[in-house]
């Protein structure tokens, strides 16, 4: 489980000036929940602090029962490093390693043996499509493609929480109900749990649960409404 | 356009500073040596030259002998010559002067003829001490100094100054001044008369300047003066005298300009990686441009503009170092940079004007040259898909060339077998940029071959280095080429020095048999050890036997300046240093040993027939063979002393060599030398003393080629810095993916010493081979063409390893502190800029 309590995120010196507190809010294994907000609420902000990327203010996160607030840089890398996936709205597919090393590089840096972390990756790539592009490079695949490869890496190494930062932003909208699903559909599969940052509302709605982030703190979006 | 070149272009340079600095720094350091060599022998060649001709003053010809000089009845013959208005006798000089352990060079001059040929030289009595003597420029004790020799030696007018005459301490009266010479020339004129007699050469003159009557053609009256000469003097016209004499240090000096023209092509090396990084991060930026209306020649001609800014302003704070380092180097270094060829002189700094302009220029030229290919490569960017993320990937795919790198390699081989231009090297340094650049065209290849052995570790970050650099080689080809270049400038440098040191070493060490060695004027004109001081010598307890050595110069034609004569028992060669086997000459011909540069200027062989005028006769000799001589470079000729006096009837001896008895000290012996003798009129010395000075001398001649090579290594080293540093930045999206995906700010910065030190070693290692050729080709060609000498291969391997392993780990950190800078921003921000 995943479980956020009366988090405080300032900015400014110190943090004087409030962007959220008293936040609160809970994942269960298997999960999907989409965040969504005005521009300039904070949404990045809070998945960035939920990955330990940005240090908070206050409160507590924890997943699996391990306390994230107040780790040192190097637990915190070690914690995305097993237990973390990542999906950026830019992709982020590092233009010199090919399609499955790509996926393969979380399993590198948990130092599987290569011809484990090739398998497993080519796995993954099977899973989202692209089992005949494992050799070819970031630069011969479409936009579509490349989500679906770091949707791929995000869930290689069987991480317990995927964050996924306007996954569909940059694809069009044919694409990116596919992706979504595909997304989503993984997250679920693994039994892993999903964060879903997005200004979209068909994205949202493909999510079990919408959480809306406003200054009065993370409410449901049945509530709000 | 020229608001887009100002905003968009040029401020560019202003945003990437630390790039931007080094680059312009670089240049700034290549045209600092470059000028500051210029400019330290152009003014050194200038007072050289100025020296020459106040000496020959007006004379249309001189002629010319050798140093030991030839009979003065010559005068007579000459100054009655229809052609000659006016002939002007001199006896040339090189005056130990005892107290003050130096020399002096002395000209005695015929003073009522001197007005007329060289007024320069002209006498000024001083009225308050002439005491009433109606011709005391004639006096025969009387000296003339001129300012700079009164300012050095600390002497005026009224006072003494004592000097060596054979062994003997003369005190001579300082009568007056030479005006004329000027204010930088030490020198001294006395009485011809008084000259001869005093310092043994009565009835000989060193050289009678001559001025033609109105009309006579100067050629015409040399074709028909020349063939009356004896045999070892000639007629020549200023202007080849101090053409011939300035010709010995081009050599070194054309040497010292390619070292700095290697720092300016670094620096320009410096631009191109920095504007090839900088392009790769502003692809996108341009690639906007473009979509928006920019032209591709207006894209190029910015870039272009880029390079040519940092050119100039690194040119313009070059011409400040230069002249800076040429004020520093005139004070520490002399006029000749330490080599010893314009000793004596003291040259004045002045901005040149020319020299200036030329090397902006070529600073401009340097950092256009540098962000050529970058433009170029911009030029054909492809808008559509460099807009895409990770489109910049694709200009750091380079293609090994393997058949321009044979062809670079196979033509470096084909200019090493061509000979000099005009006496400098000019192919073998071509050879030198082939090889720099076919090692550079190498390298891609190596870099795969690295990341190959990188592969095998199976360890996260290992896999990530090698992925990169497999992937992209342009960036290790980038980073690794400065590398490269001052990796083998320093290692050939090394290596030749090396080899040059120890040759001299060993050399010294078989030009050097005796035990003890006793020297009335080191190869100068006014000490000498007569017979009767030769005999005492040999004479004393505890000597053995004794080596006497004449030295004395001879003109063999008007073409080249006159070699050294070495005149002193040789063993049918075995006391010499020989280059290959002897020949010994067929029975009843006297046997003569050339060395090598006189064996490669005259095109001269063992076996071959060799003429040398001795006593004002041609004299025969055999070239029984080729001698290793590193202390002329006009060339030397070794004979055998009985031969030498047999010619000449002269029995003195400039040094002799003293072989002690066994158990006899070096001390003993050399006290009682300086007891017959005298304590200030002969210098002694051991072997190794004499070794040990004459390595120092070697030493402080590389000190400024140490320098120079530092500077090149240091700007390589920048390079590195800058290309990782501009690398680092342009990588801050990939290290925060990184970090998001669970790798440490210390495994990021692990990951960028990694690579830094592959791409490193793969540079150092092509360094070494490179270096190697190149000392290959700066030992077998450029000195064997630029100096006449050859030297064996000694390669200083321990040092070698030492430097190499100091290249990658600086080049390590140099990586890991741009890496650092990289990494201070948020993972989070450096993920949220677009790809």
């Amino acid at each position: 489980m995943f479980e956020i309590d009366d988090l405080k995120k300032g900015f400014g010196t110190a943090g004087a000036r409030a962007l959220f507190e008293g936040l609160s809010m809970r994942v269960q294994r298997g999960e999907c929940v989409a965040i969504m907000g005005e521009s300039g609420v904070g949404k990045s902000t809070l998945l960035n602090c939920m990955a330990g990327l940005e240090p908070a203010d206050g409160g507590s996160i924890r997943l699996d029962g391990s306390e994230l607030v107040g780790l040192g840089d190097d637990a915190l890398a070690g914690l995305r490093r097993r237990s973390f996936g990542f999906v950026f709205q830019a992709f982020h597919i590092l233009p010199h390693l090919d399609v499955a090393q790509n996926v393969a590089l979380p399993l590198w840096l948990l130092d599987v043996d290569d011809a484990e972390a090739d398998r497993r990756a080519r796995a993954m790539l099977e899973r989202v499509g692209l089992r005949d592009r494992a050799r070819d490079w970031p630069r011969e695949l479409s936009g579509g493609e490349l989500q679906r490869v770091a949707i791929a890496r995000a869930l290689v190494h069987r991480p317990s929480l995927v964050l996924a930062d306007e996954p569909t932003g940059n694809l069009d909208p044919g694409r990116a109900a596919g992706v979504l699903d595909l997304l989503l559909e993984c997250i679920r599969d693994a039994g892993a749990m999903g964060i879903l940052v997005t200004h979209s509302q068909a994205a949202a709605l493909r999510a079990d649960r919408i959480l809306r982030l406003t200054a009065g703190g993370l409410l449901p979006e049945a509530e709000r409404t | 356009m020229s608001r887009v070149l100002g905003r968009i272009f040029v401020a560019s340079l202003a945003r990437r500073r630390l790039a931007t600095a080094l680059s312009l720094f670089a240049i700034a350091l290549g045209v600092a040596l470059g000028l500051a060599v210029q400019i330290i022998h152009g003014a050194a060649l200038d007072e050289f030259g100025r020296g020459m001709r106040l000496l020959a003053g007006e004379a249309d010809l001189q002629v010319a002998g050798p140093r030991d000089g030839f009979d003065d009845a010559l005068y007579g013959r000459l100054a009655m010559r229809d052609e000659v208005a006016d002939a002007s006798p001199v006896v040339e000089l090189e005056v130990r002067l005892p107290a003050h352990d130096r020399s002096l060079p002395i000209f005695g001059i015929d003073a009522l003829r001197v007005a007329r040929v060289h007024p320069a030289l002209m006498p000024q009595v001083d009225e308050a001490r002439r005491d009433g003597a109606a011709l005391a420029a004639l006096q025969s004790d009387a000296l003339f100094l001129s300012p700079a020799a009164e300012a050095e030696l600390g002497v005026s007018a009224g006072e003494r100054l004592e000097v060596l005459a054979g062994t003997r301490v003369v005190s001579l009266r300082v009568a007056g001044a030479v005006p004329g010479a000027g204010q930088g020339r030490v020198l001294a004129v006395m009485d011809i008369a008084a000259a001869q007699q005093l310092f043994g050469r009565s009835g000989r003159i060193t050289r009678i300047d001559l001025s033609l009557k109105p009309g006579i053609d100067v050629a015409a009256a040399r074709d028909a003066l020349a063939p009356g000469l004896p045999a070892g003097v000639e007629v020549l016209t200023p202007r080849a005298s101090e053409a011939l004499a300035a010709g010995l240090s081009r050599a070194y000096r054309v040497n010292l300009t390619m070292l700095a023209a290697i720092a300016l092509v670094t620096g320009g090396f410096l631009v191109f990686s920095t504007q090839f990084l900088a392009v790769a991060r502003r692809r996108q930026e341009f690639a906007f441009l473009r979509a928006l209306g920019l032209e591709r020649g207006a894209l190029m001609r910015g870039l272009l503009v880029e390079g040519a800014v940092v050119g100039f302003a690194g040119g313009l704070l070059g011409i400040a170092l230069g002249h800076g380092f040429a004020a520093v180097a005139f004070d520490v270094a002399g006029g000749d940079l330490g080599a010893g060829y314009f000793s004596g002189m003291t040259p004045a700094l002045r901005f040149d004007l020319p020299a200036s302009g030329t090397y902006l220029l070529l600073g401009v030229l340097a950092g256009l040259a540098g962000a050529w290919l970058p433009a170029r490569e911009a030029r054909r960017m492809l808008p559509a898909r460099a807009l895409k993320s990770g489109d910049e990937a694709s200009m750091f795919r380079f293609h090994p060339r393997p058949r321009r790198a044979a062809a670079c390699l196979a033509g470096a081989a084909v200019l090493c077998l061509l000979p000099p231009l005009g006496g400098v090297p000019v192919f073998g340094y071509l050879a030198v940029a082939l090889i720099l650049v076919g090692a550079v065209l190498v390298l891609p290849m190596l870099v795969r071959g690295v990341t190959r052995i990188a592969s095998r570790p199976r360890r996260a970050l290992w896999r990530l280095a090698n992925a990169r650099l497999a992937a992209a080689p342009g960036q290790g080809v980038v980073a690794g080429a400065g590398v490269v270049a001052s990796v083998a400038l320093a290692v050939a440098m090394a290596i030749m020095v090396a080899s040059f040191r120890d040759s001299v070493d060993r050399w010294l060490t078989a030009v050097l048999p005796a035990d003890l060695y006793v020297s009335a004027s080191p190869q100068g004109t006014s000490g000498f050890l007569d017979p009767a001081a030769l005999a005492r010598i040999a004479a004393l307890p505890g000597v053995s036997r004794t080596m006497p050595v004449r030295f004395d110069t001879v003109r063999l034609d008007d073409r080249h300046l006159p070699v050294s004569l070495i005149a002193r028992p040789l063993d049918g060669g075995r006391l010499l240093p020989l280059v290959g086997l002897a020949t010994p000459p067929p029975v009843g011909e006297k046997p003569a040993w050339v060395s090598e540069a006189m064996a490669d200027l005259f095109a001269l062989g063992a076996g071959d027939r060799l003429v040398l005028p001795l006593g004002g006769n041609p004299v025969a000799f055999r070239v029984a063979g080729v001698w290793r001589d590193y202390a002329r470079q006009q060339g030397a000729v070794a004979i055998e002393l009985a031969d030498y006096r047999a010619a000449t009837g002269d029995l003195v001896a400039n040094d002799v060599g003293v072989f002690l008895a066994a158990g006899t000290s070096f001390d003993t012996v050399a006290a009682a030398v300086r007891d017959i003798l005298g304590e200030n009129a002969v210098r002694i010395a051991s072997p190794g003393e004499i070794r040990a000075r004459s390595l120092a001398i070697f030493d402080r001649t590389f000190l400024v080629t140490y320098a120079m090579e530092a500077v090149a290594v240091l700007i390589g080293l920048f390079g590195v810095s800058t290309s990782f540093a501009v690398l680092a930045i342009a990588r801050r999206k990939e290290f925060g993916v990184l970090r998001h995906l669970g790798m440490t700010r210390g495994e990021v910065g692990r990951l960028i010493t990694l690579e830094g030190v592959l791409t490193a070693a793969a540079g150092t290692a092509l360094g070494l081979v490179a270096g190697t050729a190149v000392a290959f080709v700066l030992i077998e060609v450029v000195n064997r063409q630029s100096f006449h000498w050859s030297m064996d291969l000694h390669v200083p391997f321990g040092g070698l390893l030492v430097f190499a392993a100091i290249v990658i780990a600086l080049a390590g950190l140099a990586a890991r502190v741009s890496g650092y800078q990289a990494m201070r921003g948020s993972a989070v921000l450096a993920v949220r800029e677009d790809w």
